[in-house]
């Protein structure tokens, strides 16, 4: 039997994790409980659910920086006006994750955690230089996102380590925020490829700034400065984007799977970005 | 583990393994089979719950993360063998085939309705996102639930 445990605390946590070796955390239990029963994880001999830590469950402001806690769930933070006024590229991508009953299970910590190439946070964290706190038995350390992951489902998470937030900078100097995945449905569906976007574009209608990254088209998360180099200075139009989306074909290392083939992710990651050009610069 | 939770309505006391499935605790261990299971993996709503007010999948949540909350399964929707109006919107639109989607969809459709008395169809369709039917097609749902929120809003039904 599994024993699990339930802390209300962060000290009771702490405990927990030194006296249980082995023990796994969860939060949402959408990715852990699936992969254990279908074999695809071990199961541990203790696990440890995170949802009633106080402290890990709540969004707030700190000047320039929102903090995220890691429990948050994706139906409480479409439901934060922190998070809906100040974070519109990661609120997009949270709206299209899952199902409403996926959303009201997972959290934002067990996206991130899970480290999968798909996972719809990503991409967004990815544009808006996430950064991570993470709490040991020694202590906190903060961690950029893109040094977190390492691989599909590795990432540099210590032993009695876990996941407390995600720290984000408000995006003050964007004005065109866009996030879009392409999967087999719309509904509970990982993504095949997605982009998620953020640019600033004057009122000429020419991108002064752009962050661009994509999920599902490598290892993990493709963030490319080329292509953002490419597309600043430049007017935001189709012929723009179709340049720019060629070159988009070479920097990106998707695999073939059940849901798509490398070739047609390529093309469709170059092609996503033809959406920015549809985009009205001045809408958020 | 001593599990201590309000099951429909009253307080409830049982011996249990933490790590049971909540779908099987309350199929088994209770005998309340209108909860349903068919993909166990989070796909398909079948084994939707109200815990605490909103739904949740009793597949993928462990019984020892149920004590202290109070979870509603579709047994205790009725009161005084009155129908919720959402089953009754259900059975008046033929939102029912096979039925077995329909625990879930019920539970799913008061959740959405309580936060959102009343849902546009785009709003319903997205609210119930996370239940799958082979047999009805959906417009027959959509239509109930748009019925349900009506009758709620003319204060006839609970
Ligand atoms: C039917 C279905 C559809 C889905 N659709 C999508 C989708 O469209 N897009 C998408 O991105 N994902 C999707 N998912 C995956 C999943 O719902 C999300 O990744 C979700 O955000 C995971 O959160 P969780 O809290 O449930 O994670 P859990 O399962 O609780 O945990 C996931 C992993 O992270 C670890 N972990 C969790 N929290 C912490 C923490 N605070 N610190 C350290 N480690 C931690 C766990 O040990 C585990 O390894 C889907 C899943 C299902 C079952
Ligand atoms: S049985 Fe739980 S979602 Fe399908
Ligand atoms: S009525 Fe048969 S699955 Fe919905």
């Amino acid at each position: 039997m599994t024993n699990v445990l339930i802390p209300e605390s962060m000290e009771e946590l702490r405990r927990i994790l030194e006296t249980h070796p082995g023990a796994r955390v969860y939060a949402g239990g959408t990715d852990l409980l699936v992969k254990m029963r279908s074999g695809l994880e071990a199961v541990p001999p203790c696990l440890v659910c995170l949802e009633r830590i106080a402290e890990l469950d709540a969004v707030s402001e700190h000047g320039e920086v929102v903090r995220i806690g890691a429990c948050v769930t994706h139906t409480r933070l479409l439901a934060d006006p922190v998070a809906t006024e100040h974070l519109p590229v990661l609120v997009r991508a949270v709206e299209v994750l899952g199902s409403r009953l996926i959303r009201n299970m997972g959290t934002i910590g067990g996206n991130v955690c899970t480290a999968s190439p798909a996972g719809d946070t990503l991409p967004p964290l990815y544009v808006l230089d996430a950064e991570l706190e993470l709490r040991g038995g020694t202590g906190s350390r903060i961690v950029a996102l893109k040094d977190f992951i390492k691989g599909p489902g590795q990432t540099v998470l210590g032993e009695n380590e876990i996941l407390a937030a995600v720290r984000i900078r408000k995006p003050r100097m964007f004005n065109l925020f866009h996030y879009e995945k392409v999967g087999q449905r719309k509904g509970l569906c990982c993504s095949a490829v997605s982009l998620a976007a953020m640019l600033r574009v004057s009122s000429g209608g020419v991108v002064e700034d752009a962050a661009l990254a994509w999920g599902s088209v490598g290892p993990t998360v493709v963030r490319s400065r080329e292509i953002e180099r490419m597309l600043i200075g430049k007017e935001l139009t189709a012929e723009r984007m179709r340049e720019a989306a060629a070159e988009v074909g070479k920097i990106v290392s998707p695999i073939s799977d059940v849901r798509a083939d490398a070739a047609y992710r390529r093309a469709v990651a170059g092609n996503l970005l033809l959406r920015l050009a549809a985009r009205d610069g001045s809408s958020p | 583990m001593k599990l201590r939770f309000v099951l429909n309505g009253e307080s409830v006391e049982i011996e249990v393994r933490p790590d049971r499935r909540v779908v099987d605790l309350l199929r088994e261990d209770f005998g309340l089979t209108g909860t349903k299971e068919c993909c166990g993996s989070g796909e398909c709503g079948g084994c939707t719950i109200l815990v605490d007010g909103d739904c949740r999948l009793s597949c993928l949540m462990l019984a020892a993360q149920l004590h202290g909350r109070e979870v509603v399964t579709i047994e205790g929707l009725s009161r005084n063998d009155r129908l919720h109006a959402v089953q009754e919107a259900f059975m008046e639109h033929g939102a029912v085939q096979c039925g077995f989607c329909t625990p879930g969809m019920v539970l799913a459709a008061v959740s959405l309705l309580a936060r959102q008395p009343r849902p546009s169809r785009e709003q319903i369709r997205e609210g119930l996102s996370g239940n799958i039917c082979r047999c009805t097609g959906y417009v027959k749902i959509v239509d109930a639930v748009e019925a349900a929120a009506l009758k709620l809003a003319n204060g006839d039904r609970r």
